[in-house]
């Protein structure tokens, strides 16, 4: 590992100023992730009286259970269209920002707040947005559209609007990365494009676009975080889980088996199965930012 | 600079930007005018869309109606608390990783990274357990040694050890187990590696401690990357969730954004959406105040955390 060249010999100090941060990581990281796995492979009565090791029993069961796969299902579907949305949006503003050139701090300061608001607050505000008695553009949808409009009972509408109280909160945060990538594309190259006679569209697929790819890279790993565990926010402010289960995304699953349905050993494999997701996808990125510092030299 | 002229695209692009502009800030736009609007305009369908006059009205009551005052504070303690321990406890990590030589380093800052990506949601259940009593490691320790029985036989009678102590309803669990990361830890190790080796040698010949070093040297060189970190820190502890969900039973230890929840209608009452809203936008105003007060130096905290 790379280190200066030039240090302190003191060994009891360094020592002190790390332990806390191993410490609160040992405390609040091993030790609960230690445990989840344990539990993982017991089956206990609601009350913890009782602990029984039944290997891999809670995995069986897991995916064996239609809800689970169906919270699956319903994750991967709200995730995908939380980052197809927030990422398109962010993307298509930032490059109309960065062709602004005036106002580029300005468009910037009024597109980042909603990074600012709570996923739970965000999802409060499209409530009453998309509310079938109050909320004008549902009922704008229903006058004009002639959509029969109410998050409250239909599966999809629901979907719809925990789709777009995520992915609004989103946009600010891609919008600042793109908007970054795209100032730091060197003006030589579109220059020289340009000079070429290639069209602005053209100048931004063939040139812009596939310099943004660490950028779209990164970006698409952090929504797909964000929409897999910060939405729990969302879900549980506005339509926890509901109506009939078209909305419970994994990591609302994990709460509602572990804290309202008592059943441990279920929740903790659940867990753990996302821990292991979350690994993976770490794994992954790192693997491709090692790529990139190949590619550039 | 290139000089090209596309009125159309022009064109385009500042509608596009307007338009944009419009649609991302509307969410807010409409709670702001319900909540300056009394209930009978609220309730209209479709809403009026002119403001009122009963802002302040609106506010004062999702006040005292949400206990908003208590709310606030107990954020601003959590969000105040998790800023500044993620930034003292990751600083001092950090100088203990890159300015030192000792056999654990690697290991440390190999343990610590493990934890880079992990979030709290997907290890409530075991650390709400921990939270629950912080000594339930230490018990087990106990229980697996069977210190109980040499206890027991050194007092001739039976004595069962428990040690507990609940971190439940309080402003340390709410704020302990969130500063537990390695991202701060990460960036700023980052950014002692690019401080030229140059300044620790001349300190060292000068006969400056380590901690002089730290204190006259690296933590003003790091103001910067401070500031960005305490935006990005106070948004993300200000708007937790699922954690002070779980941690606070007492609604005078929960948070705003938690109390928020009390101030939606329900089906059976009546529509006070105007309410509703008046406590959303007091709940999200200090994090998006310092967002955009601080919006230079969050941009580049943010963008830093890509590399």
């Amino acid at each position: 590992m790379i280190k200066k060249r030039s240090y302190f010999k003191s060994r009891t100090l360094a020592y002190v100023l790390i332990l806390p941060q191993l410490l609160i990581t040992a405390a609040f990281f091993y030790w609960p992730a230690v445990q989840g796995i344990v539990a993982s492979f017991q089956l206990s009565d609601p009350f913890g009286f009782r602990t029984r090791f039944v290997w891999f029993d809670n995995y069986i069961a897991l995916f064996s259970d239609p809800l689970y796969l169906q919270s699956i299902g319903i994750t991967l579907l709200f995730s995908g269209s939380v980052a197809i949305v927030s990422i398109s949006c962010g993307l298509f503003l930032a490059s109309m920002a960065n062709r602004a050139l005036r106002l580029t701090s300005l468009t910037r300061t009024l597109l980042i707040w909603p990074y600012a608001i709570a996923p739970a607050i965000s999802g409060i505000l499209w409530l009453f947005l998309l509310h079938p008695s109050y909320g004008v553009v549902a009922i704008g949808m229903e006058k004009w559209l002639g959509i029969d409009w109410n998050p409250l009972l239909n599966s999809s509408n629901a979907m719809l609007m925990v789709v777009l109280a995520s992915a609004w909160k989103n946009i600010s945060y891609n919008f600042v990365f793109f908007l970054a990538g795209l100032q730091a594309v060197p003006h030589s190259l579109i220059e020289a494009a340009a000079m070429d006679g290639a069209s602005p569209f053209r100048r931004f697929w063939a040139i812009t676009f596939p310099l943004l790819s660490p950028t779209m890279f990164f970006v698409t790993v952090m929504t797909i975080i964000f929409s897999f565990f910060e939405s729990f926010g969302v879900i549980h402010a506005v339509t926890q889980g509901g109506p009939g289960g078209s909305t419970n995304i994994l990591v609302y699953k994990v709460y509602q088996d572990g804290f309202i349905g008592l059943n441990l050993g279920s929740s903790s494999a659940q867990s753990v199965v996302l821990m292991g997701l979350i690994i993976l996808i770490t794994v992954l990125q790192f693997k491709y930012v090692e790529r990139k510092v190949q590619y550039t030299g | 600079m290139m000089v090209e002229r596309t009125p159309k695209l022009d064109f385009f692009t500042y509608t596009a930007l307007i338009l944009g502009i419009i649609a991302v800030g509307f969410p807010i736009l409409y709670a702001f005018i319900a909540a300056t609007l009394p209930i009978e305009d609220v309730s209209q369908v479709p809403m009026v869309m002119i403001p009122g006059n009963q802002l302040f009205h609106n506010l004062g009551e999702a006040w005292s109606r949400g206990h908003l005052g208590t709310q606030l504070f107990n954020s601003f303690i959590m969000a105040s608390g998790i800023t500044i321990g993620k930034i003292v406890v990751s600083l001092f990590g950090a100088f203990s990783i890159v300015y030192f030589d000792y056999r654990f380093r690697v290991v440390a800052f190999a343990t610590v990274f493990c934890t880079l990506m992990l979030p709290v949601e997907v290890r409530i259940l075991p650390t709400y357990e921990m939270a629950a009593n912080i000594f339930g490691p230490l018990q087990s320790v106990w229980n697996a040694l069977g210190l109980d029985g040499i206890v027991s036989w050194f007092a001739g009678h039976d004595i069962e050890v428990t040690l507990e102590f609940s971190l439940l309803d309080s402003y340390a669990g709410l704020i302990l187990p969130l500063t537990a990361s390695a991202t701060c830890t990460f960036l700023f190790r980052q950014f002692f590696l690019t401080i030229p080796e140059e300044l620790c040698e001349a300190a060292k010949m000068d006969g400056a401690s380590p901690m002089t070093f730290f204190w006259k040297i690296l933590l003003p060189l790091s103001k910067t990357n401070i500031a960005a970190l305490v935006v990005i820190e106070f948004v993300y502890g200000w708007n937790q969730y699922l954690w002070p969900l779980l941690i606070t039973t007492n609604q005078n230890m929960t948070t705003a954004v938690i109390g928020l929840q009390h101030l939606l209608p329900s089906p059976e009452d009546p529509p006070d959406w105007h309410i509703a809203m008046a406590g959303a936008l007091i709940v999200m105003l200090p994090p998006v105040l310092v967002v955009l007060l601080m919006q230079r130096w969050f941009v580049k905290g943010l963008v830093e955390r890509e590399k």
